[in-house]
């Protein structure tokens, strides 16, 4: 009963729906590698812009993706604390100069380079993952595999990935069977219990878990053998949709996406925009 | 009607990985457009039969193999398992593990997409393969929102929407309730006249199979074709039991009462079997001769639920208001559909879930606030699959597993592992990996695992879902030695016959609803509960009608006590 997964496919009537799968995928890849490239602050706002806008054209709610938002907040979070405990100075290195804030201790200061060094990396963040988060919430999965299929990913491949998705809320099923037929026989798994008993007990949840995973994957590659799966080095969707206006359009504007940013960030010989000089 | 679209000739095969052959010296011609149904115990190899034939054999599955099959036209070993899955359409056992698209519409559409057909085509004919099988309005649905009997429905049309020429069953029925059952072979029956496929079903269910009529029953046995004949020639002689087939239960009743069936009587199928005057008269007597036995002395009540509610989600109740109480040493049967509440039911009792209202008491005290292993001392839970139960390799460890967690002295636990492992046949194998039993066996560690921490009353979910004759007898005959050793046994089950037999009383669950509490024998003989619980009647209720016997469940209860008599002195 428990099939609620952490990421998964929010249907809705929008825009960013109805555009094919492969449209999103390729979307996904070129936003991604114009944010990963460029640290300038002016191109990372422009991005971050489009990243918010495609968000909220989707009609999907903040609090329905609340899990990976937070996740992401955590991780930045660290990112930040972790940049700056090895390597305090780093902002200083990269705009070569050096404004003083205030001294903690040690070699720790805080210096407006280091600040904006930050705000950047927060901002890169800030910008791929609503896109990211996008993909995979407006993305029916049935077309995930096609979409893969389409950008050159063999289709076995695109399968694999299709079918693990299939069976994730069969195996949280069967977990939950097993681990209360294991408590039934006295074996301490339950929430109130020791967690050290509770982690050293789920040994035993692991054996039939794998076993009947096992079964499992005997019978689907079963039917899917007899049912031709492999026989040839193309095959057909039925999920896949033509391409609309919409798609060309938007496959434009990520390549011209990737090239302005592109543009912009080496049109000076670096990567980063110095507002210190 | 002249060339065998199926043909075995002289056929042995042996797996890698066995010392002998499965199939010895095979010789079966099959027509098209005939519908056969292939019968045997466990492990007589109709299953390796089936796999020959639709290719799994040896392209999943691999071995030798003597001799020569054609199919179709083609040698089947030379040709590849794609190549005959053109020809021969296989719909396997479990509905869920076949399941392999997101929604219907793609799961029909799988062999499609496979062979690059272009998708308009595609999407024309994985409409019109799902409007065979009626289920167009649920194109859009996950597995997950299906029935069992939808979701074979579905592996159906996806290997309908090939135009296969074979439909090959392998135990259709194992994993549906009742009802759907019946309208499984319902629909075979159906898409075999309208698109005149030649179908082989594979069951050992052979009463819920001739529901519907076949044109020739093979029967295996030891790897061998033990008869190949018409069902009504069959159903006359005593190959069946020879072989550990259950016969039609009618059929037992008839020969009980004297009555000499043979072919001319057309015995397979209650409704039109010939019955004339002198026969009804048999039947009559022989059910006025049958002494009933004296019921069972009362005794306290062990297990009481008391207005018990539940859901899963607030606004989805599975479980409205049960109350019933179980008597120690009582032998029950919980029936009704998939999705009545029967598990969940189970998971109430043994505190997996919380009831929203309502309590359990145990022996008159109330247990709502006992956790699940306080409960486990005295309510053992059994579930239907033993490998989702079994977390040791070795027998012994796994039937010790919930006397060491209670912190019992080593020597005391082995004592009573030893004592339990007695009681259930297996001390001979305590020493043994848990991997070299079978799946019967299996199940009987499972029990003796439960069964090693001293519970009052044991709860089964289908303990013998899959299981042929002998192994059903088997398991069901060592949990009735549990029962008269004072175990109160609560099953939950599909199988009517299991229910008539073992359990003198049933509680029938419909919707969330227990909507009957009474014997199993009034239970099958009462259509519109029948109708309701999605259950089947049972054929003995038909003969009986058909004698003009009154009342109808008083005959079933005398054949039931009559038949355990025969089979436990075999006079």
């Amino acid at each position: 009963m428990a099939a609620n997964t952490v990421l998964n496919y929010l249907p809705r009537k929008s825009m960013v729906h109805e555009l094919t799968g492969t449209t999103k995928l390729a979307f996904f890849l070129l936003f991604t590698f114009a944010s990963m490239i460029t640290y300038d602050t002016r191109v990372l706002i422009g991005l971050m812009v489009i990243s918010f806008a495609a968000f909220r054209v989707s009609h999907i709610k903040l609090r329905e993706v609340r899990f990976m938002l937070v996740f992401m907040l955590v991780f930045l979070i660290l990112n930040d604390v972790f940049i700056y405990l090895f390597n305090p100075e780093q902002g200083v290195e990269i705009y070569g100069t050096r404004h003083v804030i205030a001294t903690l201790f040690w070699r720790y200061t805080i210096t407006w380079e280091q600040l904006f060094y930050t705000f950047n990396i927060s901002l890169k963040y800030f910008v791929a993952l609503p896109i990211a988060i996008l993909f995979i919430s407006a993305t029916n999965p049935s077309e995930f595999a096609a979409s893969l299929n389409k950008i050159g990913v063999s289709y076995r491949v695109g399968y694999s990935v299709s079918i693990a998705l299939r069976y994730i809320p069969d195996i949280q099923r069967d977990y939950h069977s097993i681990s209360q037929a294991q408590q039934a026989r006295g074996v301490e798994l339950g929430k109130k219990e020791k967690l050290l008993a509770r982690m050293k007990n789920s040994v035993n949840i692991l054996l039939p878990l794998i076993l009947s995973s096992l079964a499992r994957i005997d019978t689907i590659s079963n039917a899917m053998e007899l049912r031709g799966f492999g026989k040839k080095s193309k095959r057909t969707w039925y999920v896949q949709r033509p391409f609309s206006r919409n798609d060309y359009l938007v496959l434009a504007f990520g390549v011209l996406i990737l090239v302005l940013s592109l543009v912009i960030t080496f049109w000076d010989g670096n990567r980063f925009y110095n507002p210190f000089v | 009607m002249n060339t065998p679209i199926i043909s075995f000739r002289d056929f042995t095969f042996q797996y890698r990985a066995q010392a002998r052959p499965t199939l010895y010296n095979i010789n079966l011609d099959i027509y098209p457009g005939e519908k056969i149904l292939i019968a045997g115990p466990s492990g007589s190899g109709k299953s390796t039969l089936a796999s020959c034939v639709n290719g799994l054999i040896p392209f999943s599955y691999p071995g030798e193999s003597t001799g020569q099959l054609f199919v179709d036209g083609m040698e089947a070993k030379k040709e590849s398992i794609f190549q005959l899955s053109k020809s021969v359409g296989t719909v396997l056992q479990d509905p869920d593990g076949q399941f392999i698209g997101l929604t219907v519409a793609e799961d029909i559409a799988f062999a499609l997409e496979n062979d690059c057909v272009p998708q308009a085509e595609m999407h024309t004919a994985t409409k019109r393969a799902a409007a065979l099988v009626d289920v167009e309005n649920h194109l859009g649905y996950a597995p997950h929102e299906l029935s069992g009997g939808q979701k074979q429905r579905v592996s159906l049309a996806g290997v309908m929407v090939d135009d296969v020429k074979i439909l090959l069953f392998d135990e259709p029925l194992a994993n549906l309730d009742p009802a759907a059952g019946k309208q499984t072979i319902e629909l075979i029956d159906r898409i075999q006249k309208e698109t005149d496929t030649t179908v082989l079903i594979i069951e050992h269910r052979l009463e819920d199979v001739l529901w519907r009529s076949v044109d020739r029953i093979v029967l295996m046995d030891e790897g061998r074709i033990a008869a190949d004949l018409r069902p009504d020639e069959l159903l006359s002689g005593d190959l069946l039991t020879r072989t550990g087939i259950r016969e039609p239960l009618y059929l037992t009743a008839l020969k009980y009462a004297g009555v000499d069936v043979t072919p001319e009587k057309k015995p397979a199928h209650p409704e039109t079997l010939v019955l004339d005057e002198k026969d009804q008269e048999l039947v009559r007597s022989w059910f006025h001769s049958v002494q009933a036995p004296p019921p069972p002395a009362a005794q306290a009540p062990l297990l009481e639920v008391r207005g018990l509610n539940f859901g899963y989600t607030k606004d989805r109740t599975t479980l409205r208001d049960i109350s019933f109480s179980i008597r120690k040493g009582e032998m029950v049967s919980i029936v009704g559909r998939n999705g009545a509440g029967k598990s969940t039911l189970s998971k109430l009792i043994c505190g997996f879930e919380t009831p929203d209202s309502g309590s359990v008491f145990l022996d008159g005290r109330d247990i709502s606030d006992d956790n699940i292993r306080t409960r486990a001392r005295r309510i053992g839970y059994v579930m239907q699959n033993p490998n989702q139960m079994i977390s040791k390799t070795m027998i012994f460890d796994e039937v010790a597993l919930g006397l060491v967690q209670s912190g019992l002295k080593p020597d005391e636990v082995r004592a009573r592992v030893e004592d339990t492992l007695k009681i259930c046949g297996l001390y001979p194998f305590r020493n043994w990996p848990v991997s070299a039993l079978s799946f019967g066996q299996k199940k009987r560690v499972t029990i003796a695992s439960v069964l090693a921490l001293g519970p009052e009353i044991i709860i089964l979910d289908e303990p013998t879902a899959g299981q042929d004759f002998r192994h059903y007898t088997e398991i069901m005959e060592f949990l009735r030695d549990l029962n008269a050793q004072g175990v109160t046994v609560l099953m939950i089950t599909h199988d009517m016959h299991l229910m008539l037999e073992y359990t003198p009383r049933a509680l029938v669950f419909s919707s969330g609803s227990l909507i009957a509490d009474k014997s199993a024998a009034e239970v099958l003989c009462d259509s519109d509960l029948v109708e309701r619980a999605a259950l089947k009647e049972t054929s003995l209720f038909t003969l009986a009608t058909r004698c003009g016997i009154e009342p109808p469940e008083q005959f079933v209860q005398r054949f039931i006590d009559y038949d355990r008599e025969v089979r436990e002195h075999g006079c």
